[in-house]
């Protein structure tokens, strides 16, 4: 077992062991090696542009929406159709793309941040973006043969049981949950490891970037929240495949049981999408205030507060039912209570604004839309964990309104910031200042002009989820001016598409660090070589591009002939081991393939869920085998301690 | 005149009391709102610019005023949570503590799309039922006992009273009262299947005297027709597949699936709100309901001309 010695990095490393490193770290080239990639870019970019291809397709099926409600009784949609329409478009924007989106975003820019030259699990991560990808394409060829969900994206039980929706269609959504949760759960604990063992050394835990934070409070959120909806899915499906009756109250089932296991998911779930959000606005407004955020720990402990509270308030999605009135003003509490650490981090926003030197560039302004439309969305949200005001406007065009407002304003305008904010982190190219603003404000005032009045409507009387509205209720003139709103805003999107599109092609070259930002991820180039960094930085400082440089500044001694990473201690990020990284492979995608077959054959019967096991396994167990060639390399650089 | 239908009109004490906690919400929130969009302006008028080679501060400045700003605010918000959780509790004790002497009992059950009334008595021969018409006296309050049978509804009378779920296998009760006489118009709002767009439910609301007239008169059965038309109207009422899911009091039509229709003549509405009850409407109904509710349970009937024109008549006479 004799192989060549290993070659090590000098600091700072010699233009030779540079380009060796990022050779190493390289995707082998051509279409098998671009689906054995394992690059956390190249997996956060193809993440990044599914994800908002499912936003597009969901935003497509909102003006569809929108253009059949313009008109009171209006002929252009029938409800079986509509019915599709709006459960995929939930669907589809909170687990195809909220969710995944943040994840996604994560996955090309943490390990950036934190100086790591890989994500933990690369190949795990391929694997988490194949099945959802497949998951979600699944969902959509369902719906493109008129077997798209139609119970909601909520799927309340009896509705969604096989007595009140036989065929094939909630099948086909409750098993893309099975999908999206496998992914999420892989990301999230992709990220937590990532987060917790991977960190240049000297960016201990009070140093970690606030949008680190955020992420990795979201990552153990998911693993609390994520497997009560996986529960309920699956018992949906069982209700529906193999007859068990947990949702059946003829055979002694109980239908608010789904509604428990679902919101306590979909409450943090809000959150889930929420959190990176204001990850996205504390590094956007500290780059553009050209200071550190204003009270960090204080931030840092809002958002664990934040994640706490998250999973007290699920029942205000029940107030309707016949559940304890005591219990229900509990929920009102601690409904109401959530809003202390986001006003906490809204001052802190706005005190670390008044005490810089502000930027105004088209990142900031997406973030400061935060600052009217997330507000404006939470204070109704107050009205919503108020029992008796809950009971008026719940279920109402009113809840229309505030969910779009929070989701809008809490993560979307943040997270189309972010986008311009790294794209020349991704592309290496910029974007155009002056598209930017155009879109802000062709998205700000659509965005306005579309949900503001529909707080009203749902005053007025106007149900959720309904296909039509008679004539007589005078429900028709704010209907078309939200259908109006509609189209400025999706405008606005396509001239941030537009704005993209251009600097990808012929936009200005970003030389390093463009927006002169303090945290990490942009202490390489842009875009970053295949192992992110020349040598394993060394941090000295929560913002280390601002901090005075100091020595050490790189780690010396990690190999640059093969995928060697430096792992670090939890709190002190002390270094600790090196450990070798996988290759890339294309097992992941192959094995994601084989899952795909067994989840999708077992809706039709419940053997695919026994047979189509075992090309599942046959495809882990491959990806697992150890090669000869690698393990020797990686003896070949193992020290024994002395 | 259409009928109210708005939270901002109330028309009884519990939407009225709920009016009043959503106007202090309101202008807590406004003031809020003004507050935070005042001083984001503010700040990014009166800070200095900078751009991207602006370097970072190397020690930050004296931050003590804004941490006290920072608190201060903090300070302010929570004590203004706690006013509107308090004001909702007090809220929701008011609700609960209508006084419910001599109400009135309902109990409402849900279907796919319609809505059942049965109007209770402690004299069985006195209980009655009707469909998607709720008749209250003015004044009095109202126990409206929910249940569900197929899938999830939920009743919201928005000028009224809140909403509360009508759920298979549980079952709630809502109290209501009017003050004002009236019609109301309320909608389902738990989405509820291809239906839920046209599940409306009409109150209407007379003085006490009139809602025992009419009580005593939906308590009667079905009045026999004397005319040959509608005397030919029953036979195909009868003859046909149309008893199979109906009732109408006092013939062999006992059906349970459908709304009864005893009383049909007398109601505003057909189908559950989507159709005025007019003798053309109805024939246009019962020839092609999928038209005006696709999904509906109703099997369209070809009926011949004149059959359909005497069982039109021989309904519309069901006063």
């Amino acid at each position: 077992m004799s192989t060549q010695a290993p070659v090590l990095n000098d600091v700072p490393p010699t233009p030779r062991q540079v380009a060796q490193l990022h050779a190493t770290w390289s995707d082998p080239p051509g279409p098998w090696g671009w689906l054995s990639a394992v690059n956390h870019k190249a997996i956060g970019r193809r993440f990044l542009v599914t994800a908002f291809g499912f936003f597009l397709a969901g935003g497509l099926l909102a003006l569809w929406m929108r253009t059949q409600l313009a008109r009171a009784e209006n002929g252009l949609v029938g409800p079986d159709l509509y019915n599709q329409l709006f459960t995929m478009h939930g669907t589809t924007m909170m687990f195809l793309f909220a969710v995944p989106v943040m994840q996604a975003v994560s996955v090309y820019i943490t390990p950036l941040m934190l100086g790591a030259r890989s994500i933990a699990f690369p190949r795990m991560n391929a694997f988490a973006y194949w099945v959802y990808l497949f998951g979600g394409l699944m969902l959509f060829a369902a719906f493109l043969t008129n077997t798209g969900a139609d119970a909601g994206w909520f799927a309340y039980p009896p509705l969604s049981g096989p007595d009140y929706s036989p065929g094939k269609r909630v099948d086909f959504w409750a098993q893309m949950i099975t999908f999206t949760e496998l992914s999420a759960l892989l990301e999230a604990v992709i990220l937590i490891t990532t987060v917790f063992k991977l960190r240049a050394p000297g960016m201990t835990l009070n140093r970690l970037p606030l949008f680190v934070w955020g992420m990795l409070v979201t990552a153990f959120m998911v693993m609390f929240a994520m497997p009560a909806v996986m529960l309920a899915s699956t018992s949906l499906i069982t209700d529906r495949l193999v007859g068990t009756h947990f949702f059946n109250p003829g055979e002694g089932g109980d239908v608010l049981l789904w509604q428990h296991l679902f919101w306590f998911f979909g409450h943090p779930e809000v959150y889930l999408i929420f959190i990176p959000g204001l990850g996205f606005v504390s590094t956007i407004v500290a780059t553009f205030a050209r200071r550190p955020v204003f009270g960090y720990p204080a931030m840092v402990l809002a958002l664990i507060a934040t994640a706490f509270l998250a999973f007290g308030l699920w029942v205000h999605h029940m107030f309707a039912t016949n559940l304890p009135e005591l219990g229900k003003s509990f929920f009102t509490a601690s409904s109401m209570l959530i809003a202390v650490p986001t006003a906490i981090q809204i001052f802190c926003w706005l005190a670390t604004l008044a005490g810089g030197r502000v930027n105004l560039k088209a990142p900031l302004l997406f973030v400061l839309a935060f600052f009217f439309i997330l507000v404006l969305g939470g204070l109704t949200g107050l009205m919503l964990a108020s029992v008796p005001l809950d009971l008026q406007v719940h279920d109402s065009y009113f809840v229309v309104a505030h969910l779009h407002y929070v989701l809008l304003g809490g993560a979307v305008f943040p997270l189309l910031g972010a986008v311009l904010y790294w794209w020349p982190l991704i592309t290496g190219r910029m974007t155009s200042e002056r598209l930017g603003r155009w879109s802000f404000w062709l998205l700000f005032i659509g965005f306005n002009v579309t949900f503001f009045p529909m707080h009203l409507l749902g005053l007025e009387g106007m149900p959720r989820r309904v296909y039509t509205y008679p004539a007589d209720r005078g429900w028709e003139g704010m209907n078309l001016l939200a259908t109006v709103g509609a189209w400025v805003l999706a405008a606005g999107l396509l001239v941030f598409l537009f704005n993209l599109w251009r600097s990808w092609r012929r936009g200005e070259r970003a030389g390093a660090n463009p927006w002169g930002a303090g945290t990490l991820e942009w202490g390489s180039t842009c875009p970053p070589p295949a192992a992110n960094f020349d040598a394993t930085p060394v941090v000295h400082g929560a913002y280390p591009l601002w901090t005075p440089p100091r020595e050490p500044s790189q780690v010396a001694g990690l190999a640059v002939d093969q995928r060697e990473q430096l792992v670090t201690t939890v709190l002190d990020a002390v270094p600790d081991h090196r450990v070798s990284f996988p290759e890339p492979t294309p097992w992941p995608f192959l094995s994601a393939l084989a899952v795909t077959l067994c989840f999708v054959w077992s809706l039709f019967t419940p053997w695919g869920a026994v047979y189509g096991l075992i090309p599942a396994a046959i495809g882990l167990t491959l990806w697992f085998w150890p090669r000869r060639r690698e393990t020797a390399k990686h003896l070949a650089i193992e020290r024994a301690p002395r | 005149m259409p009928l109210p239908q708005s939270a901002l009109t109330p028309a009884g004490p519990q939407a009225a009391r709920v009016l009043e906690l959503g106007t202090l919400f309101f202008w807590m929130c406004l003031a809020v709102l003004l507050a935070i969009t005042l001083a984001t302006l503010w700040v990014l008028w009166r800070a200095p610019k900078g751009d991207e080679r602006t370097p970072a501060p190397g020690a930050l400045p004296d931050e003590a005023g804004r941490r006290r700003a920072v608190c201060v605010a903090l300070g302010l918000s929570i004590a203004g949570l706690l006013v509107l959780i308090a004001a909702s509790v007090f809220t929701d004790r008011a609700l609960a503590r209508l006084p419910l002497r001599s109400a009135l009992h309902i109990e409402l059950t849900g279907h796919q799309w319609w809505w059942e009334a049965r109007y209770d008595d402690a004299a069985p021969s006195r209980v009655f039922t009707t469909a998607n018409e709720l008749h209250i006296p003015v004044g009095r309050p109202v126990i409206v006992t929910l249940q569900g049978t197929d899938v999830i509804h939920s009743l919201w009378l928005p000028g009224l009273v809140g909403k509360k779920d009508l759920i298979p296998g549980r079952t709630a009760t809502l109290t209501l009262q009017a003050d004002r006489a009236g019609t109301y118009r309320g909608q389902c709002a738990e989405f509820c299947g291809l239906q839920h767009a046209w599940m409306a439910l009409e109150v209407v609301a007379v003085d006490p005297a009139a809602f025992d007239a009419w009580a005593q008169s939906q308590r009667q059965p079905a009045a026999e027709p004397s005319e040959p038309q509608r005397v030919r109207g029953r036979q195909v009422f009868m003859g046909s597949t149309c008893a199979m899911c109906h009732a109408i009091e006092g013939t062999d039509a006992a059906g349970r699936q459908a709304p009864p229709l005893t009383h049909v003549g007398s109601q505003r509405t057909l189908a559950a709100g989507r159709l005025p009850n007019t003798p053309e409407h109805m024939a246009s109904w019962i020839t092609n309901p999928q038209a005006h509710k696709p999904g509906v349970n109703m099997p369209a009937h070809a009926f011949s001309r004149e059959d359909l024109q005497a069982l039109v008549a021989y309904l519309q006479g069901l006063k």
